[in-house]
């Protein structure tokens, strides 16, 4: 990862001091941070990127550690982890889409409403979409973080002994709810709290669903650092490097901030299990919540989907219908075969991103787990920086290295930009579950005479089955909802269902944003279904696997 | 902001670039077209608009039907992207073959290029149907005053018409203060996409015009005028407007599109539009309600020319002059102008057009919401581009960090 990371860092750095060459700026000076200094939004879209960031990550967290804590084991916790796949497999800008929709004052819910219980014949004039505060964005983010982090703490759940904790603290009279917090989540946190930073980091740096739902006057920093990268003035891609060294300030010191916060809750936590309240009557009211919270989650992000699925069908719909004056085909006959063209290849690169990254953290962990020594501190940090540097800044180093190697344009340079960002992702979806694995069975085989390899293959590779396809269809979807990477490394020349629908969404056609919204879910919606569904198929007369 | 010492000698300081390297002479047209048979071509343009869209698919069957040329359409969010990738491989030291053959490109993004020596060229006035193209009417030769040189090839002409819903408002606005009065008495229903956007740039230098006494100043660079006494009715004018405005000015659509689906909302009852032919356009494809008329102010609206520009290191340039001489073909331009398929302005002259293609334009119904050219009236030009820049910057410390 090195190579990558180095050469795209280098590529944000050296700009952010004025050395551009091919735009025949060469000077070195501090003017692209003084230009920066004097953009009169800074300061408040700085703000805004920390806020929104923590608040959405804060949200989600607490939201899915309530539905875990009061209802995982129960047959409505069976159903929301059913509708998971669906809710992680929408692309972010597709669900910010369907929100905006949702909410805004000409949107579904307003049209449903109109005129009969509202009385508006025209949409009131309010600000519920890009909002000040970033509310709606924030509501966006969490809606689309928590599925992610439920899916973390599923697969971290099998390795953290959760239902013989429970047994014990229910047996010790605590209260399901609490009981859940004082003995399981310590275990969970610890193997999730990877994917949390990563919720934290991309909470601050998103770019499109700050786009459709954030504020813009100003926007949060990362917005801006786009703006000014796509600037037809040469010099301002300066001002931007500037920023997104700033932005990956700010991240890291977001980070730290959460790593104090961490440490904080921790000593607290303690001196309240310790204290041994058994918090009987709080499930009262903290199921209910958790509930509430799993059934946004679930009904934005559906309601989202449903939205774009009726805008692909739509013939004129104007306020206040609450339907189409008329469903058609036009748009997928229009869409569909340009549409179904890409699938191929947004499929291809995701197969083989996805099947190289799970070679490589596999062979990196079971190397780390045979020489017993974990990953440095550096180390992690190499692999996450992908995921904590914003795209647009660290893209442009990165092309420039590819095209250093003469690899120009086409499958390869994607696959291997790709790459650069599945790796992360498989890397931290597998790691913790992978180190959790009770090295016991590995040592009672090779008590019986197994090999090291066979121990791989033959235990653990089988044991963590539900790990291991859970981190690849994280690692397809986030393959295929890759737009940057795979524009500028493919040179334009390699179309997926993400590229067109992102070409498509920048003129605001909602019926071609649907096709596509619709297509894309699709494409990354079969291997989490898959991922759910084989470990079942599996294990269906292995009751010790059903975590 | 820094920004300007650096942007200026860019924009301003034109020094001409040298001719680059190519294999083929533009004037030697079967040469070109020789060489062009089998090349594909990349075109990189913006994929935001799917009547676009499909009328470049078309070019591509005509190409690939007449010689031999594969066009490829790269569907942008944003021309700056492929400005980005031939700068990564001037820098990268990829002179050859480069990924982008060919641009849709404006103003700002031209000179730009141009200045950093990244277009081929001079080709566009070679091209043979460059014999029908009205140089003398129309702005073909300049791009917001910069002299193109034959570094790109004009394809559609463009014009500030004003979209309005005449469900809500009946009678066109005649001029910048009518439209100020009406938003004053009708808050909340009207916006512009947020500079620096394209569209919201072009709305605040078409108030410029309106308001200012002496047009000419605005043709030349804005670091030869008194830039705050210039514009000082623009900002008086958007001080009194933005309280009025759609959310009082707190947001704004970010796109053009964007802004024509808020009018199909009913959020909004005036928009502004740089395609006289989008209304009815967008009415045809269903995106926008039929009650949608257009407007021009009485003392004339902004226009411009939309043109392709070929990259320095493009290894299919034949193709690329190929591609770009059919679309300034009679057949294509009026194509491009039915308000069914695109409703762009054509680029061509009726007068050097031959009879049975004048007839064919002369025949051709403008659609619905489509002003006739006599309706669109005197067309004024561009100011340099160097306004474009400075009064972006000004609204965005003005209006843009409100919070």
């Amino acid at each position: 990862m090195l190579g990558p990371v180095a050469a795209g860092l280098a590529g944000t750095l050296i700009p952010a001091f004025g050395y551009l060459p091919a735009a025949g700026l060469t000077e070195w000076s501090l003017d692209p941070f003084r230009s920066l200094l004097e953009w009169p939004g800074l300061v408040p879209a700085m703000r805004l990127s920390i806020t929104t960031g923590l608040l959405a990550t804060m949200l989600s967290l607490a939201a899915v550690t309530l539905l875990f804590a009061g209802w995982s084991g129960t047959r409505a916790f069976r159903l929301l982890e059913r509708l998971l796949s669906p809710l992680l497999s929408v692309p972010h800008a597709a669900m910010a889409f369907g929100l905006a929709f949702l909410i805004a004052p000409s949107g579904w819910i307003s049209r449903a409403l109109s005129p009969w219980v509202t009385g508006w014949e025209r949409p009131p004039d309010l600000l519920i979409v890009q909002d000040g505060w970033g509310l709606a964005m924030v509501a966006g983010l969490v809606a689309k973080e928590m599925p992610f982090l439920m899916l973390m703490g599923l697969a971290a759940m099998g390795q953290a002994d959760a239902t013989r904790r429970m047994r014990v603290a229910q047996a010790a009279g605590y209260g399901r709810v609490t009981g859940w917090l004082k003995t399981v989540f310590p275990a969970i946190y610890a193997q999730i709290r990877l994917p949390v930073y990563v919720v934290l980091a991309y909470s601050m740096s998103v770019v499109d669903v700050a786009l459709i739902l954030g504020p813009s006057t100003p926007p949060p920093l990362s917005v801006q650092v786009v703006r000014w990268m796509a600037d037809p003035d040469l010099a301002m891609r300066l001002t931007a490097s500037a920023a997104a060294m700033v932005q990956l300030g700010l991240v890291v010191a977001a980070l730290l901030l959460w790593r104090c916060g961490e440490w904080a809750v921790a000593r607290i936590g303690l001196a309240w299990i310790a204290r041994g309240g058994r918090g009987r009557s709080a499930d009262q009211l903290l199921r209910p919540l958790g509930v509430v919270a799993g059934g946004f989650s679930a009904l934005t992000v559906l309601g989202g989907i449903a939205c774009l699925a009726v805008w692909s069908l739509a013939g004129f719909w104007g306020f206040p219908d609450a339907l189409p004056q008329g469903l058609d085909l036009r748009s997928w006959a229009r869409h569909g075969p340009s549409a179904w063209g890409s699938a191929g290849d947004t499929a291809l690169i995701a197969a083989i991103s996805t099947g190289l990254a799970l070679f490589l953290v596999i062979g990196c962990l079971e190397t780390e787990y045979r020489r017993g020594r974990a990953l440095t501190q550096a180390g992690l940090w190499l692999v996450y920086l992908p995921l904590v540097v914003p795209q647009i800044a660290f893209l442009p180093g990165l092309q420039t290295l590819f095209l250093t190697f003469g690899l120009t344009a086409g499958m390869v340079p994607v696959i291997t930009a790709h790459l650069v960002f599945v790796l992360p992702y498989v890397f931290l979806s597998l790691g913790d579950p992978w180190r959790a694995w009770e090295p016991q069975n590995g040592v009672v085989a090779r008590a019986l005479g197994t090999s090291p390899a066979g121990v791989l293959w033959r235990i653990r590779l089988p044991m963590l089955i539900r790990p291991i396809l859970t981190a690849t269809a994280v690692g397809i979807a986030v393959s295929v909802g890759q737009y940057l990477p795979t524009l500028l490394a493919g040179g334009g020349r390699v179309a997926t269902l993400t590229t067109e629908a992102v070409a498509l969404a920048s003129g605001g056609d909602r019926r071609a944003i649907g096709v596509y919204g619709v297509a894309q879910t699709m494409a990354a919606m079969i291997p989490f279904a898959a991922a759910l569904l084989i470990p079942t198929l599996l294990w269906r007369n292995r009751r010790g696997m059903h975590g | 902001m820094t920004s300007l010492k650096t942007a200026l000698p860019l924009v301003a300081a034109m020094s001409l670039a040298a001719p680059a390297w190519s294999q083929t002479d533009p004037s030697d047209w079967e040469a070109v077209t020789a060489a062009a048979e089998g090349q594909t071509v990349y075109w990189h343009a913006w994929g935001g608009s799917t009547a676009t869209n499909d009328f470049i698919a078309w070019i591509g069957d005509k190409v690939a039907e007449e010689h031999g040329v594969t066009l490829e359409h790269v569907k942008l969010s944003d021309t700056g992207d492929a400005v980005t990738r031939v700068l990564s491989e001037k820098q990268a030291g990829a002179d050859e073959d480069g990924a982008v053959d060919l641009i849709w490109i404006n103003g700002p993004n031209f000179a730009a290029m141009k200045e950093a020596e990244l277009l081929f060229g001079p080709f566009a006035e070679a091209l043979p149907n460059w014999q029908y193209v009205d140089v003398d009417g129309k702005t073909v030769q300049t791009d917001f005053t910069v002299s193109t040189d034959g570094y790109e090839a004009p394809w559609a002409m463009a014009q500030v018409v004003f979209m309005h819903d005449t469900a809500d408002l009946e009678a066109p606005l005649p001029s910048a203060e009518s439209i100020l009065e009406w938003a004053q008495a009708n808050p909340g229903r009207f916006t512009y996409p947020q500079p620096p956007d394209f569209l919201g740039t072009t709305f605040l230098k078409q108030t410029l015009i309106e308001l200012t006494d002496d047009n000419e100043i605005l043709s030349k660079p804005e670091s030869e005028a008194d830039f705050q006494a210039v514009t000082a009715p623009l900002w008086d004018y958007l001080d009194a407007l933005t309280p009025v405005l759609w959310r009082q000015g707190q947001a704004y659509p970010s796109t053009g599109p964007a802004q024509l689906q808020l009018m199909a909302d009913e959020e909004i009852d005036l928009a502004i539009s740089f395609s006289p032919g989008e209304a009815s356009t967008a009415i045809a494809n269903n995106q926008l309600q039929p009650s949608v008329r257009t407007f021009v102010l009485e003392d004339g609206t902004l226009g411009n020319a939309s043109f392709v520009a070929i990259p320095y290191n493009s290894g299919s340039k034949e193709g690329a002059m190929v591609v770009a001489n059919a679309l300034m073909s009679p057949e294509a331009q009026l194509r491009a102008q039915d308000p069914d398929i695109l409703g762009y302005g054509t680029v061509l002259s009726m007068e050097k057009l031959p009879e049975a293609d004048r007839a064919a334009f002369e025949a051709l119904d403008l659609g619905v919401a489509t002003l006739s050219p006599a309706e669109l009236g005197t067309v004024q030009p561009e100011p340099h581009p160097s306004w474009m820049t400075r009064i972006g910057q000004e609204w965005i410390e003005r209006y843009g960090v409100v919070q």
